[in-house]
């Protein structure tokens, strides 16, 4: 559907994309992900024929968006970072015009606005100023404008910064329906968004694709090595012996018994499906009648994938990307992942017991 | 372009811009054909027409400021750059949109030659010629507005930067008197144009290169003359500038002359500067 060759862009000499190549098929919810400056929103204006590229091409359809412009744009729907609206319009207005723009006339645009503003769920709005509507509404009717004329694709450039949580949640809901009957591609920050809503990921970082896979996929990728953590109140010289038989065991930590009698085992695998091990552990030490407490997988999650993905660069290169971004610096959303919290914890403690020998 | 067209032209109505244009032009041409054709029984409209040019000054920046300044400013610019139609399409629209803001008022105008003609002899054949000659000076500063309304995304900068221009434009042949006419003073101000020609080029395009030759040759080229016959020089500036000058080809209708270059020149300044928005605005995606 859209194939994305070599793209490159310098502003002035700074680069804000370099030799981004992708391929996005027929339907689903892709999600581009990234800090800010990354540069989402530059590659989106690239796909959408509102900037041009330094390098490389830009196929929609087979349609070149700069050799076959009107073709190509033809079967894009845009939302940019900041909605394109006519302030002093009512939405109606507004939609007729963008209508009339992509080509439709007479009761083909009537019924395409009257789709467009139930899809959007903004009927009772479509009368009012589009100044005097709130921040949601103004985005949904941004949305509707990009819907008109029913383009084969959607991209959304960040279509829920600065909502509010049920206006945030309403957006998503709606990006899931649109991405049953067309080809979605928006751009976030905020990593729990995209990992809700897409099917697949593209992480971009310094300009640069540097993952482009599922959820699951990408989460497959860090779980090896997996590591999975046991709490038993056996000697360890027992424990040693039962998972001894257990294959896949890369290293073994067994650390001495606390003040309960208790000692954790850390085992580390390069095993790609990590229940497959936790599965001979348990039988293991069954087998050999020792007590299991306590067993805990670590998974990776996106977010430490997010995080190392994007973080891999060289020094020079993210002082170049800092001057080029507005903010200067990568401000990432974390989602609230419990589990994440604890490691992380976990992770300055032993460092600061490390530090003072 | 049509639905460019539409959006703009009621977008003008919606801002009040085109009934303030309209009803200004009304008001001051018809104070004018008052005074000269009423009171002073004179029969001639052109006159009132002659007088009226000087309007433009104010009134093609308010029309024009905001044209494509404010779609950059609301980032509309960026829907337009989106949707299936050119560029070209966007500035044209925007353009005759613009025209028939201009001919609302014109249309008018157009009846009080026929009102005059009720009480007494009018020639409306220079009345009309003016007319047409009007329209088509208020066309190609329209069409010079609407550019330098592509250049920024301020309205009142690119208001202020159009009555400049305009205002220059009208006063250039009185200002033409004051202007060097010696071989030196020429030839001075000619390298200055040709460094500054080669400035612009290196804004457009960022290519030194281009720019540094477009410069050498035009400074070649007036050594070149220089060498061979320099009086060519004598006088040029003088003349560049009454041939420049926009206003002084509508005089010749005013005087009864149909003048089918004006006509020509007219078109091609408007074409001219249309062909430089659309650069300006292609450009914008080149940055």
């Amino acid at each position: 559907m859209i194939q994305a060759e070599h793209l490159t862009k310098y502003y002035g000499d700074i680069p804000a994309v370099v030799d981004l190549s992708f391929t996005i098929g027929e339907g689903h919810v892709y999600g581009f992900l990234g800090p800010n400056g990354a540069g989402k929103s530059t590659t989106m204006n690239l796909m959408t024929g509102c900037l041009s590229a330094t390098e490389g091409r830009v196929l929609i359809d087979g349609k070149d968006i700069f050799e076959n412009p009107k073709e190509a744009k033809r079967r894009i729907g845009y939302l940019p970072e900041q909605p394109p609206l006519y302030l002093g319009e009512t939405p109606e207005e507004y939609l007729k015009f963008v209508g009339e723009a992509k080509g439709l006339r007479g009761t083909a645009l009537k019924d395409d606005i009257e789709r467009v503003i139930q899809e959007t769920g903004i009927a009772e709005m479509r009368h009012r100023r589009i100044s005097a509507l709130s921040k949601g509404y103004k985005q949904r009717v941004g949305i509707a404008q990009a819907l008109l004329g029913n383009p084969r694709v959607i991209i959304l450039d960040e279509p829920t910064v600065g909502l509010d949580p049920i206006q945030i949640i309403g957006i998503r809901d709606l990006i899931r329906d649109l991405g049953r009957s067309h080809t979605v591609i928006f751009s976030s920050h905020i990593l729990s968004e995209v990992q809700t809503i897409c099917d697949e990921i593209l992480i971009i970082a310094h300009g640069k694709l540097v993952a482009f896979d599922t959820p699951e996929g990408l989460e497959k990728k860090l779980l090896s090595p997996g590591q999975i953590t046991l709490v038993t109140d056996a000697a360890p010289e027992a424990v040693q012996a039962a998972l001894a038989e257990v294959p896949h065991i890369n290293d073994m930590d067994i650390q001495p018994q606390d003040e309960d009698n208790l000692i954790t085992i850390v085992l580390n695998t390069d095993q790609e499906d990590i229940h497959a091990v936790s599965r001979q552990v348990f039988q293991a030490f069954a087998g050999a009648g020792i007590d299991l407490l306590e067993m805990s997988l670590k998974k990776a999650s996106l977010e430490d994938i997010f995080l190392e993905l994007t973080e891999d660069t060289s020094p020079e290169e993210n002082q170049a990307e800092e001057s080029a971004a507005d903010t200067g610096t990568a401000d990432v959303q974390l989602p609230e992942i419990p589990e994440t919290t604890t490691t992380t914890e976990t992770q300055t403690d032993s460092e600061e017991e490390v530090d003072p020998q | 372009m049509m639905a460019v067209c539409r959006h703009e032209l009621k977008s003008c109505f919606h801002t009040l811009t085109a009934w303030v244009f309209g009803a200004f032009l009304l008001v001051f041409v018809g104070i004018w054909a008052m005074q000269y054709n009423i009171q002073a029984a004179m029969s001639s409209f052109e006159y009132v027409l002659g007088n009226s040019t000087v309007l433009f000054a104010v009134l093609i920046p308010l029309l024009t400021m905001r044209s494509i300044a404010e779609e950059r400013k609301q980032k509309t610019d960026q829907l337009l750059y989106s949707l299936p139609i050119s560029t070209t399409e966007v500035v044209l629209g925007k353009y005759l949109a613009l025209l028939a803001v201009f001919l609302v008022p014109l249309a008018v105008i157009a009846l009080y030659p026929l009102i005059f003609a009720q009480y007494g002899e009018v020639y409306l054949p220079t009345s009309y010629g003016s007319l047409f000659a009007f329209f088509l000076l208020g066309a190609s500063l329209i069409a010079v507005g609407v550019f330098l309304s592509s250049l920024t995304e301020n309205q009142g900068m690119a208001a202020g930067i159009g009555v400049a221009v305009i205002l220059l434009n009208y006063y250039s042949v009185s200002l033409s008197e004051y202007v060097s006419q010696s071989v030196t003073g020429t030839v001075v101000v000619l390298v200055v144009v040709a460094i500054l020609l080669g400035l612009l080029v290196r804004h457009l395009t960022r290519n030194g290169g281009l720019a540094y030759g477009v410069s050498f040759v035009l400074i070649a080229i007036i050594t070149v003359i220089l060498w061979r016959d320099n009086t060519l020089f004598e006088g040029l500036l003088p003349r560049v500038m009454g041939q420049l000058s926009l206003f002084e080809r509508f005089f010749t209708f005013v005087n009864g002359i149909f003048d089918l270059t004006a006509v020509v020149y007219y078109l091609t300044v408007t074409a001219f500067f249309l062909f430089l928005t659309v650069q300006s605005l292609e450009k914008r995606r080149y940055n």
